[in-house]
C-alpha cells in the first residue's frame, strides 16, 4: 500500500507541470501588455519599464517560464495584481472554507443518495422507485446555481431558517451543500439502485432467502455491503463536477472559498492569480482520484492482488 | 419464452421510446422557438416599459415583466436561440475535434498516440467548469468565448472515448483486409473506422448537449458568458438575483426553462442509449 501510494503521489508534480506549461502557454498568449496592465491606467511609460523590468518581463519567454516553474517549487507563485505579492497565503487561507463544502456535499451524497436507490431498488416498478426515479431525472437537469436561488427564497427568506449568504457558523453551510450536492445524490441514487437490483438477482441473494432471511435482512446484511463500490466511483468520477461546481456556488453565497476567488481573479483579469487557483483546482483532483483509488483497493479486496 | 420475460421485455422497449420521444419532441419545440423568435414573441424583448416594471404574471404580461419592465416570456423566447446555439456549436466543434484526435492517435498509435494521450489526459485533471472560466477570462465575455470555452472543455473526453472504440476496431478483420486490398488510411478510417465509432459519439454527444446548457448557463450566470441586455437565459438568471425576494417570478421562469432544454437533452441521450447500447442500461 504505501508503494503504490508512493507512485500515485509521485506523479502529481509531474502532471501539475504538464499543467502548468499549457496554461502558461494559453496566458501568455493572451494579447495586450502585461507589464502595462500590472502597472495601472495612470502608470507613464517610465513606471510601465520599471515594472517590466522589476517582474522580469523584458526577459526571453523560455528563460520566464523557467522561472515561474522554479517559483511554483519554492513557493512562490508569482506577482498578483489583487494581493500584490504572491497569491499562494492567501489561496491557503481560503482553501478550509471550499474543502469544507465538498466535504459536506459528498457527506449528505452518501446519507441521502445510497438510502434513495436502495429504497428505489426494493421497491422496483412501484410508487416509491417511480417517484426516486423522477427525481433523479429531474435533479439532473436542474442547474445547481438555480436550485440554491430556490432554496435561498424557499429556506431563507420565505421560512427565516437559514442564513442566505456568506459564512456565519455551521448553519450557513446548509443551502449551498444541498445545491452543489444534489448532482451527486441523483447520481449516486441512480448507480445504487442499478447494483442492488443486479445484486439481490445473485445466488447468494437466493441462499440467505431460502434459509429464512427475510428481504429486508438481506439487503441490509449482504447487499448493502456492496453499494461501496457504486458510491466511490461517483465521487471518483464527479470529482471535476464538486469543484468546479463549488465555483459557482460560492460565488452565488458569497462563500469565502478559493472559487469565489477565482471568479474574483478573472473579473480584474489578474492571470497569475488565476494560474495559481487552476493549479491548486487540479492538485486537489489528482488527491481526490488517488483517495479513490486507496478506499477501492479498501473495499474491493479483488483488486489488491492485481 | 415465458410469459413474465415478455411482458419484462415489453415494458422496457415502450420506456425507451418513451424517453426518446419526450426528448425529441422537447427538441422540436426548443429549435422552434429558437427559429422562430421575435415573430411569434408578443413584445419586443428589449422594449423597457417604466409603468411595467416587476409585474407579477397577468393576461398581458402571461410570465410578468422584469425590473425595467421587459416582458419576461418575450425574452425567454428570443434567448432560445443563444443558448440552443452556443450548445448546439460547442458539440459540434467538440464533436469534430474531439473524433479528429481520437481517431488519428488511436489508429495511428505509437509517438502521436502518446503526445496526444498525454495532453488529453493532463487537461482532464482540470474540472470542466473551472476550465470555461479559465478560457472564458482569455477569450473574451460573449456567445463565441463561451462557445470556445464549453469546446475545449469537452474536446479531451470525447478525444479519449473515440481513441478507445478506434483501438478497439483496429483490430477487427474488416480493417485487415481493406489494408490488404490497398486502402489508404484515410478512406479507411472515414469509411470502415469511423462510422462503426459513430454512435458511441452521438450518444456521447447528446448528454453532452445538457451539459452545454448547464455550463453556458453557469458562465452566463457568473457574467462571464453572454452580455446583457441579450436575454440568454443564465444571464438573466444573474440579472434577477437582487429581486429573489421582491420578484420571485423572475427567477423563476428562466430556470425553467434551462431545465427542461436540459432534460430533453438528457432525456434524448438516454433514449438512444437505450435503443443502440442496451448491455450499458443502469
Amino acid at each position: 500500500m504505501i508503494e503504490f501510494l508512493a507512485k500515485r503521489f509521485a506523479t502529481i508534480p509531474l502532471v501539475a507541470l504538464g499543467v502548468v506549461t499549457i496554461l502558461f502557454i494559453i496566458f501568455k498568449s493572451v494579447p495586450g501588455d502585461e507589464a502595462a496592465f500590472v502597472a495601472g491606467a495612470t502608470a507613464t511609460q517610465v513606471e510601465i519599464e520599471a515594472v517590466r523590468v522589476q517582474l522580469g518581463l523584458d526577459r526571453p519567454l523560455l528563460e520566464q517560464y523557467a522561472k515561474h516553474v522554479s517559483g511554483l517549487v519554492t513557493g512562490d507563485f508569482g506577482y498578483s495584481t489583487t494581493f500584490r505579492g504572491n497569491p499562494l497565503p492567501h489561496i491557503l487561507d481560503r482553501l478550509p472554507a471550499t474543502l469544507a463544502l465538498a466535504t459536506a456535499a459528498i457527506l449528505l451524497t452518501i446519507v441521502v443518495g445510497i438510502p434513495a436507490g436502495v429504497l428505489a431498488a426494493a421497491y422496483r416498478n412501484r410508487m416509491p422507485d417511480y417517484l426516486i426515479s423522477l427525481s433523479v431525472v429531474g435533479l439532473l437537469a436542474i442547474p445547481n446555481f438555480w436550485l440554491g436561488m430556490i432554496l435561498i427564497a424557499w429556506l431563507s427568506v420565505g421560512a427565516g431558517l437559514l442564513p442566505s449568504f456568506g459564512d456565519t457558523g455551521p448553519a450557513s453551510l446548509v443551502i449551498p451543500t444541498i445545491a452543489l450536492a444534489a448532482r451527486l445524490i441523483a447520481l449516486l441514487a441512480r448507480m445504487t439502485r442499478g447494483v442492488v437490483i443486479e445484486e439481490l438477482r445473485k445466488d447468494y441473494v437466493r441462499t440467505a432467502r431460502a434459509k429464512g432471511l427475510s428481504k429486508g435482512l438481506a439487503l441490509r446484511r449482504h447487499v448493502l455491503r456492496n453499494v461501496m463500490i457504486p458510491t466511490v466511483t461517483v465521487i471518483g468520477l464527479q470529482a471535476g463536477y464538486l469543484l468546479g461546481g463549488s465555483v459557482v456556488i460560492e460565488r452565488l453565497f458569497a462563500w469565502p472559498g478559493i472559487g469565489d476567488l477565482l471568479l474574483t481573479a478573472v473579473s480584474v483579469r489578474d492571470y497569475t492569480l488565476v494560474q495559481a487557483i487552476v493549479l491548486i483546482f487540479v492538485v486537489a483532483f489528482l488527491v481526490i482520484n488517488i483517495a479513490v483509488e486507496v478506499i477501492y483497493r479498501f473495499v474491493n479486496p479483488r483488486l489488491r492482488y492485481a | 419464452m415465458p410469459e413474465a420475460i415478455v411482458r419484462r421485455r415489453r415494458r422496457g422497449a415502450r420506456r425507451v421510446n418513451l424517453f426518446l420521444w419526450v426528448g425529441a419532441t422537447l427538441l422540436v419545440g426548443f429549435v422552434a422557438l429558437a427559429v422562430l423568435g421575435e415573430s411569434i414573441a408578443p413584445y419586443d424583448p428589449n422594449a423597457q416599459d417604466l409603468f411595467a416594471m416587476l409585474e407579477a404574471p397577468s393576461e398581458a404580461h402571461l410570465l410578468g415583466t422584469d425590473n425595467v419592465g421587459r416582458d419576461i416570456l418575450s425574452r425567454l423566447i428570443v434567448g432560445t436561440r443563444f443558448t440552443l446555439s452556443i450548445a448546439l456549436a460547442s458539440v459540434f466543434l467538440a464533436g469534430i475535434g474531439g473524433v479528429a484526435l481520437g481517431a488519428i492517435a488511436g489508429y495511428f498509435g505509437g509517438l502521436i498516440d502518446r503526445v496526444v494521450t498525454g495532453i488529453i489526459d493532463l487537461l482532464l485533471t482540470v474540472p470542466n467548469i473551472v476550465l470555461a472560466i479559465a478560457l472564458a477570462s482569455v477569450a473574451g465575455a460573449s456567445a463565441t468565448g463561451l462557445t470556445i470555452a464549453i469546446t475545449a472543455s469537452f474536446v479531451p473526453p470525447l478525444a479519449r472515448l473515440v481513441r478507445g472504440r478506434v483501438i478497439e476496431l483496429r483490430e477487427e478483420d474488416f480493417v485487415a483486409a481493406a489494408i490488404t486490398v490497398g486502402m489508404s488510411h484515410t478512406r479507411i478510417l472515414l469509411r470502415h473506422i469511423l462510422p462503426n465509432a459513430a454512435t458511441v459519439v452521438i450518444i456521447e454527444l447528446s448528454l453532452n448537449a445538457g451539459q452545454a446548457v448547464l455550463i453556458g448557463s453557469a458562465l452566463g450566470f457568473l457574467g462571464l458568458g453572454v452580455q446583457p441586455p441579450a436575454p440568454e437565459w443564465g444571464t438573466m438568471l444573474g440579472a434577477s438575483r437582487e429581486y429573489l425576494t421582491l420578484a420571485p417570478h423572475l427567477v423563476a421562469a428562466p430556470g425553467v426553462a434551462i431545465s427542461l432544454l436540459v432534460l430533453a437533452f438528457n432525456a434524448f441521450g438516454d433514449g438512444l442509449r437505450d435503443v443502440f447500447d442496451p448491455a450499458s442500461r443502469n
